[in-house]
């Protein structure tokens, strides 16, 4: 097993998908010669050749759009958009047409669509491109949305939705392209796309999450083991399909839980896993169960300010302390 | 052309005529639901244009539908039980009167969404030319949707790429029911095309025989590996927008002035100066009749669908 980033990562999950499907091609935003924004593609146009793998104008309604109409007629486009704030250039196409087309003609028409994107802040950036709304995404049924929080993930993951005949919206953390770990060099290395993963188990509380909340719930739990607790974390690792039976499994232990994302609460995945508890686990529940999430406001440029607003680790030992 | 060819595709012109009043009077008795657009006016310009198409080439269209999809090939019983939303329709009664579809026929929708199809066009004309099938697309769009980001978006991929697909802007004057030069800078809309490097033709959406060797010639300059081409058809639907629409934005003269150009009335005149005899185009005007009563029929003995249907074709995996 090598140890790799999670740019990394994904570029070998897409160029293992290339090596074994020529129908498989890349277009985006500074994919091509520069190999990606963040380097996610990096390497891919001097393997492949530029007929797969392309450069588009800044223009999100049709990437995407170009990328839907090629996934109908026979090939398995893995689009990029640079950041999941100018999705919404491509929203309609998402939501209307890459959701739409299978259903809404019978089911004639297949869209084996990957939509790769950015999300999340805590870069500085600003308002408009700082934001973590893949969730909105996940509430369109006809979509798949992917969120890994590994390098081994994100390429198990990844691989699976290049496969999937379905469209998927794939959801990266601009905040943790380097991060490293071991990642399988097994080139039909598939995680199922609607398996939660447990990966950390405790007793005392539930601590639901997924991508760059992940890491804050385990630092939290690590904190907290200090003093005795024991958080099990389990990562959702798909929005949708949205797999909540090993949180049922482990809150009917626990009795408590905490749900962490780094978007607003308000209409948010802590709110539908928090409603899924209460409905599937009521007699169970000895806690009001809590959400850590970003402050209601628009992201602020400000270092500090921005820091203020967005979930930290503290803010989830002060959670669990508080379902106790 | 031959005779055969000719009759044929007056048929199909007739069809589509006769489909769209059925359509009519079924949604005024409540039969069809949703919104429907009809295509009285513009047949023409869709039995034209794909009369010029190859087996390899496909179809795209936005919610005026109806003639794109019987032109295509669509049986009358197959698009009627659509509209009726019976479980024999193209989709399964999922998509109604905007949303006709047939893979089979390369025809791949009837789009609502104003101007998508221009970008699902391009998308399949860029796997057409990944795949080398030598296959083209026909996109056909209003004058309205030449105002969305789509449009522009579209036919600058397509002019980079050089994609081999043909835009096809069906102007009949109005956008739902403001008129082009309300809110169209260019009027005249083909110039739009040379923004992109992309070049053009008009054609007179009345006269089946000038678009059908427009798109022709179009489809040739594609097929030769040229990029795409744009065409711009002028034409003009004698009923509203949608059903229900009633309002006073045109004259009953222009209406009048149109209808004098009548698409089917025209290439009846060009049959009967071919030597075509009037008992054989009454003998097609017969035969469209009888399918169009038996599509009715067919569709109203249809079932519709099962109510466990709907958690049918969400995903293809679940």
């Amino acid at each position: 097993m090598a140890v790799l980033t999670i740019a990394k990562s994904i570029a070998q999950a897409i160029a293992e998908e290339m090596e074994r499907d020529p129908s498989v091609v890349v277009l985006g935003e500074e994919v091509a010669a520069a190999g990606g924004t963040y380097g996610a593609t990096s390497g891919l146009l001097d393997r492949f050749g530029e007929a797969r793998v392309k450069d588009t104008p800044i223009s999100e309604g049709i990437i995407v759009g170009a990328a839907v109409g090629a996934a109908m007629n026979g090939l398995r486009p893995v689009a990029e958009i640079m950041g999941i704030n100018f999705a919404f250039l491509a929203m309609d196409m998402i939501v209307n047409h890459a959701a739409k087309v299978h259903s809404m003609f019978g089911g004639q028409f297949r869209c084996p669509l990957v939509v790769r994107t950015t999300s999340g802040g805590g870069r500085q950036l600003g308002a408009t491109h700082s934001q973590t709304v893949e969730h909105l995404f996940a509430h369109f049924p006809g979509l798949k949305v992917v969120c890994p929080s590994t390098p081994a993930d994100a390429k198990g993951l990844l691989k699976a939705a290049i496969r999937t005949d379905d469209p998927v919206m794939f959801v990266e953390q601009a905040t943790m392209y380097s991060l490293r770990g071991e990642v399988p060099d097994d080139k039909d290395f598939l995680i199922p796309i609607g398996k939660s993963d447990v990966k950390r188990r405790g007793r005392h509380v539930t601590v639901v999450a997924y991508s760059n909340m992940v890491e804050i719930s385990l630092k939290a739990a690590t904190e907290l083991a200090k003093d005795g607790i024991e958080c099990e974390v389990i990562d959702l690792r798909s929005l949708r399909p949205l797999d909540l039976d090993p949180v049922f499994e482990s809150f009917k232990q626990t009795n408590r839980a905490v749900v962490v994302e780094e978007s607003w609460p308000t209409y948010g995945v802590g709110a539908e896993v928090a409603t899924r508890l209460y409905e599937e686990c009521f007699d169970y529940v000895d806690a009001p169960i809590q959400r850590v999430a970003q402050k209601e406001v628009p992201l602020p440029y400000a270092a500090n300010l921005e820091r203020a607003a967005l979930p930290q680790v503290a803010d989830v030992v002060r959670a669990v302390k508080a379902v106790l | 052309m031959d005779k055969a060819e000719m009759l044929e595709l007056y048929r199909q012109m007739v069809l589509i005529r006769l489909f769209e009043e059925k359509c009519e009077e079924l949604y005024q008795k409540g039969k069809i639901g949703g919104f429907m657009h009809l295509y009285i006016g513009q047949e023409a310009t869709g039995v034209g244009a794909v009369a010029a198409r190859q087996p390899q080439d496909s179809l795209i269209t936005g919610y005026r539908d109806h003639g794109i999809a019987l032109a295509a090939g669509m049986s009358a019983r197959t698009a009627m039980a659509e509209m009726l939303g019976r479980v024999t329709g193209c989709a399964k009664g999922k998509g109604g009167s905007m949303h006709l579809a047939d893979i089979n026929l390369k025809f791949w929708g009837g789009h609502a969404i104003v101007g998508a199809q221009i970008a699902l066009a391009a998308g399949l004309a860029w796997a057409d030319q990944f795949r080398q099938t030598a296959g083209c697309t026909l996109c056909f769009f209003g004058d309205g949707a030449t105002n969305i980001s789509y449009f522009h978006e579209a036919l600058n991929l397509a002019a980079v790429w050089k994609l081999p697909v043909v835009f096809i802007c069906e102007n009949n004057k109005y956008g739902m029911w403001t008129p082009v030069e309300k809110v169209s800078a260019v009027t005249e809309i083909r110039r739009k095309a040379s923004a992109y490097a992309i070049p053009s033709d008009s054609a007179d959406g009345m006269d089946l025989l000038d678009v059908r060797a427009k798109t022709a010639a179009a489809l040739a300059h594609c097929r030769a590996g040229n990029g795409p081409y744009f065409l711009e058809v002028h034409t003009y639907r004698y009923r509203g927008h949608s059903m229900g629409d009633q309002r006073p934005y045109r004259t009953q003269e222009e209406i009048r002035k149109w209808q004098a150009e009548d698409p089917i009335g025209k290439f009846e005149k060009v049959l009967l100066d071919s030597g075509i005899a009037p008992a054989e185009i009454d003998r097609v005007d017969d035969e469209v009749k009888a399918i169009m009563a038996d599509a009715v029929q067919f569709a109203e003995a249809s079932p519709v669908p099962d109510d466990s249907e709907i958690w049918t074709d969400i995903y293809v995996e679940n």
